[in-house]
């Protein structure tokens, strides 16, 4: 179950109490986050939605460990994230973390394949047991006969189901998204955020996404705005993708 | 190493750019090799001298003779082992080319003071008992196909007029050590008093003795100095290497114009790889910045850095250092006669391959530290 | 329409650490071939400047240099009478010379060096018209008396005025210095034959060499075929030029030819730098391009504007290379010759034309580090390149 409003402790997946980040520009200081809450459970989907500039990929960033707050503290799993040393927090990251961007951000000399075994590399499995992982990851979003291709032989979306593959591979503790599927055309967006539920559904994963994309966010369970430095509710139902709109788009 | 596919695939993002790079080190390293041997050639007389040996020469001028009534005098004072005379020849074979050094060696006493210099037992009876014979190092034997049994004429010019001397090679010597040199041509001093003209008879070039210990250096060659001194040859006695070192420094500054054109090659190599690695990392931030992002370590990117520059130093620096070696001694043909041996040894290898190391590791170093402290949001942000 | 040259200055400014790692690969390289090519140089005009083209050196048949020569006085008295000898006052102008080595110690390292000492004769300066008193003065016939060549006195310590000095077992007094004009001569110490010969026992009847001064340079050909043809000689004739500058042959071959290929071998290292850097230009500029070549710039233009761009690059690298070695000319090192046995002084030579060269080197080095990448920064298709952005 999500929510925004809890101060005190509860039993949720990712716990965020208090959470500020200012910016620093010259002699201004720009507060982004301001006393945030946030809870999360295990299997929960979340959006997050936001006018630009409102601190969505910020908001992303500290939850993943890829920055640190002004003030407050974030809990994963009851880890709790914010002072940790860096690398310390690499290390939990690489653990904890999965992260999906909006460009596709793979290594464009490595094959499919590659790319998704390199979280894989900073463990201590075998070159065998690696295999197996990444062939499974592969065979999940679909791309098992494309695997020994490389990035630039693959379109759009099949790009960015490499870079799920190699989110999910490790079996992280939740799945952080940053407009996923900001660069792709509508049929392709929609095979992303439909493959996105499945991992949600049968495999019970979490995720927490950020997007400006209104019918996207409608496919989470909960769609989150960001708005004066901290989160509001939204709705709570799941709403189907639109098939009209997915229909006429190019 | 796990990490090897992600290494080499990031070599050889552009092939080109690798393919330069690679041909950068391996020339580097070709000329440090080159380098190295020359210095070697030209210094390299006095590293080989022998401690244990003197070499005794007429105080006025090397090219003035001492008289050979010195022998016995030499080989009385204490601490002397073994004592041998030799002339220098300087005949020449066919061409003034073809110039290789000739003595004239006291066959009694020659390998007992130059033990170095091995000739096959039989092959030195035959000589002994061959009154023109010869013996021939290994290397001016191969240049011109010399071979046990051939005649050579070889013309003087120092000493008469009297044409061609005729020689039959019954020897070839080979040395102990790859520096040695194999490039002189004995023969008996016998012959050379019975054909050389009256004002020849009698003297001797240098003298070479062999001590019994090197502790005892200084003290012979004072003795031996001291011995004629005032008569109408005086001596001038030094250690070999002090004699082969004085050569060495007429040269004056080979030393310091090889050290320079050496330093000029490091830097500027140094500059050139650096700067690839630099351009390369700056090409790839993004892709950093995703590697941080999935949980490699801020150690471990710099070590992918540091792994790509010091991969192409090595792969570069073989290459150079193995075309140096087969190019080497086809140099070596080339320049026969004008220069001693050019050896590339184990240890000029050696310092070489560390010499690249060294140049890698410092070319992908500061790359390397640029990766390590990158943000991970901020690449990202760029991307 | 060409592409500004004004893009290639901003554009080699911006990437200014590229640019000077390409400038500095060529000047490494240009120095180290200007320098080596002056050494050689130097030691070849040092010697070359030993002979004159009016005087004619005799040495026994069969001989290559004065050390292994020998000519008996009654021969060098048929040499004086004959055709093409230059007379003054009815006296030939011939001096008949032998050479030793004598060990001096040099100022640099305090170890010895081998001097080539020359006897002459007591009218050497009427034959050898170059050579002129600028201290002292000439050394007086018969007695133990030296002058010597100015780098002698700069080299070897002791060959002051008024010094004496031991050599050869006897002790002479330095009388004067000479001026040889940059010749070998300059490293040697001359005093009279006759009292060398004394002084070194060597038979007095017996030189290495005459040289003689002749009416006219055209004169060589009548003394030498006279001289040959005359059956109571048995001696060479050559050019004094020809002659030093065959003695220089083998030094200046060494030097040539080392230099030559670590010269070479360090261009190549240069080119590479220069196509490292002229590729990344490329690379890093694939947008830039893409742009101009949409804009309607043809590729020649941004062939050309690459080469410009290469050859301002190696311009400067060359002339900064030529720069910093130009303080070495004059410096005087030495060598031994090893034909004669004896060390020799002699200058760093940069002359105008080998400083050009450098630069014409330079800038060849630059052509080939810039076309490949200039070419290939022209054919990529505008589409990829933009695609690219």
């Amino acid at each position: 179950m999500v929510s925004v409003n809890n101060n005190g402790n509860s039993s949720a997946l990712i716990q965020v109490r208090g959470l500020n980040k200012a910016y620093h520009r010259g002699e201004e200081e720009i507060q982004v986050l301001q006393g945030l809450n946030l809870d999360v459970d295990k299997g929960d989907f979340v959006a997050f939605m936001g006018p630009s500039g409102s601190g969505k990929t910020t908001l992303l960033n500290l939850l993943g460990g890829l920055d640190v707050p002004s003030a407050g503290t974030i809990s994963v799993a009851g880890d709790e994230i914010t002072h940790m040393s860096s690398s310390r927090l690499t290390e939990w990251r690489a653990r904890h973390v999965g992260l999906i961007f909006q460009m596709y951000n793979l290594i464009p000399v490595l094959t499919a394949y590659q790319n998704v075994e390199l979280p894989l590399l900073l463990t201590r499995l075998s070159r065998s047991e690696r295999r197996r992982h990444v062939e499974t990851a592969v065979s999940i979003v679909g791309l098992a006969d494309r695997m020994h291709h490389f990035p630039r032989q693959l379109s759009g979306g099949q790009e960015q189901r490499v870079a799920i593959a190699r989110a999910i591979v490790s079996d992280p503790t939740f799945l952080l998204c940053d407009e996923p599927t900001g660069d792709l055309d509508r049929r392709s967006a929609d095979e992303i955020m439909a493959l996105i539920e499945e991992l949600v559904d049968k495999h019970g994963k979490t995720v927490l996404m950020v997007t400006h994309d209104p019918i996207v966010a409608a496919r989470a369970d909960t769609v989150l705005h960001l708005e004066k430095g901290v989160l509001v509710e939204a709705s709570k139902s799941r709403q189907p993708a639109v098939a009209g709109l997915a229909g006429g788009a190019a | 190493m796990k990490f090897n596919r992600l290494i080499l695939a990031n070599l050889f993002r552009k092939k080109i750019r690798l393919a330069l790079t690679l041909g950068s080190f391996a020339v580097a390293l070709f000329l440090f090799a080159f380098l190295a041997v020359v210095k070697k050639a030209f210094t390299g007389g006095a590293d080989l001298a022998n401690a244990r040996r003197l070499v005794a020469i007429n105080r006025v001028s090397i090219i003035n003779p001492i008289p050979l009534s010195y022998r016995d005098k030499i080989a009385r004072i204490p601490g002397v082992q073994a004592v041998t005379h030799n002339n220098w020849f300087g005949g020449i074979y066919q061409d003034e080319k073809n110039f290789f050094p000739q003595f004239v060696i006291d066959p009694e006493n020659q390998r007992q003071v130059v033990p170095e210099l091995v000739v096959p037992e039989d092959e030195w009876k035959n000589f002994l008992k061959d009154r023109q014979g010869a013996i021939v190092g290994a290397r001016t034997a191969k240049r011109f196909g010399w071979k046990i049994g051939d005649r050579i004429p070889i013309k003087t010019t120092i000493y008469g007029t009297g044409g061609a001397w005729e020689f039959i090679i019954d020897g070839i010597y080979h040395g102990q050590r790859r520096e040695d040199d194999e490039t002189q041509f004995w023969f008996q001093w016998d012959y050379f008093e019975e054909r050389v003209p009256e004002r020849f008879k009698g003297l001797v070039g240098w003298y070479a003795v062999k001590l019994d210990s090197p502790d005892d250096a200084v003290r012979v060659a004072k003795a031996i100095d001291a011995e004629f001194a005032n008569s109408p040859y005086e001596t001038k006695t030094e250690t070999e290497s002090a004699f082969a070192a004085s050569w060495v420094k007429q040269f004056g500054n080979i030393e310091f114009l090889i050290l320079t054109i050496g330093s000029v090659v490091f830097f500027t190599l140094l500059l050139v790889t650096g700067n690839t690695m630099a351009i390369s990392v700056r090409e790839r931030t993004g892709e950093l910045g995703i590697l941080k992002a999935i949980g490699f370590k801020d150690g471990t990117v710099l070590f992918l850095v540091l792994a790509e520059a010091l991969a192409i130093a090595l792969v570069g620096g073989f290459l150079g250092l193995g075309l140096a070696i087969l190019a080497i001694p086809a140099l070596a043909s080339a320049l026969s006669g004008l220069l001693p041996n050019l050896i590339l040894s184990k240890s000029m290898l050696t310092a070489g391959i560390g010499f690249a190391l060294l140049v890698g590791a410092a070319s992908g170093l500061l790359p390397g530290l640029g990766a390590m402290r990158l943000r991970v949001v901020n690449a990202l942000r760029r991307v | 329409m060409a592409i500004p040259v004004i893009y290639n200055f901003r554009s080699v400014k911006a990437r200014w650490t590229s640019a000077i790692v390409a400038v500095l690969g060529i000047a490494g390289t240009v120095g180290v071939f200007v320098a080596m090519l002056s050494l050689a140089r130097g030691f070849r005009a040092t010697l070359v400047a030993s002979g004159s083209v009016d005087n004619a050196i005799v040495m026994r048949a069969g001989a290559t240099s004065e050390m292994m020569s020998g000519i008996g006085l009654d021969s060098v008295k048929i040499l004086q009478d004959e055709p093409g000898v230059a007379r003054v006052n009815g006296e030939p102008l011939l001096t008949s010379e032998v050479v030793v080595v004598a060990p001096f110690p040099l100022r640099s390292t305090g170890t010895d060096a081998n001097v080539q000492v020359r006897g002459v004769s007591p009218n050497v300066l009427t034959v050898r018209r170059n050579v002129k008193i600028v201290q002292g003065q000439m050394f007086r016939p018969g007695l133990s008396e030296l002058v010597v060549g100015r780098n002698a006195t700069t080299s070897y310590s002791g060959l002051t005025v008024g010094n004496k000095v031991r050599f050869g077992g006897g002790e002479w007094t330095v009388a004067g210095i000479f001026d040889a004009g940059g010749s070998a001569f300059d490293s040697e110490v001359w005093c009279d034959a006759r009292v060398l010969d004394d002084v070194y026992k060597r038979p007095t009847n017996i030189f290495q060499s005459a040289t003689v001064h002749l009416t006219s340079p055209d004169a060589f050909q009548e003394f030498k075929d006279a001289v040959t043809k005359d059956p109571r000689l048995n001696v060479d004739v050559s050019r004094e030029i020809d002659y030093y500058a065959k003695q220089s042959q083998t030094m200046t071959r060494l030097i040539t030819v080392l230099g030559g290929l670590v010269a070479a071998v360090m261009a190549i290292g240069a080119v590479f730098g220069a196509l490292n850097t002229m590729y990344s230009a490329v690379a890093e500029r694939g947008r830039e391009i893409a742009v101009m070549r949409a804009l309607g710039f043809g590729a020649l233009a941004v062939v050309l504007s690459f080469l410009i761009e290469a050859l301002l690059i190696s311009f400067v690298g060359g002339a900064i290379g030529c720069a910093a070695v130009l303080p070495l000319n004059g410096f005087t090192t030495g060598a031994m010759n090893w034909q004669t046995f004896s060390h020799l002084a002699f200058a760093f030579r940069i002359t105008p034309s080998l400083l050009v060269g450098g630069i014409i080197f330079a800038l060849g080095m630059g052509v080939a580090g810039g076309l490949l990448p200039a070419i290939h920064a022209a054919l990529r298709p505008v589409t990829a390149a933009l695609r690219s952005l």
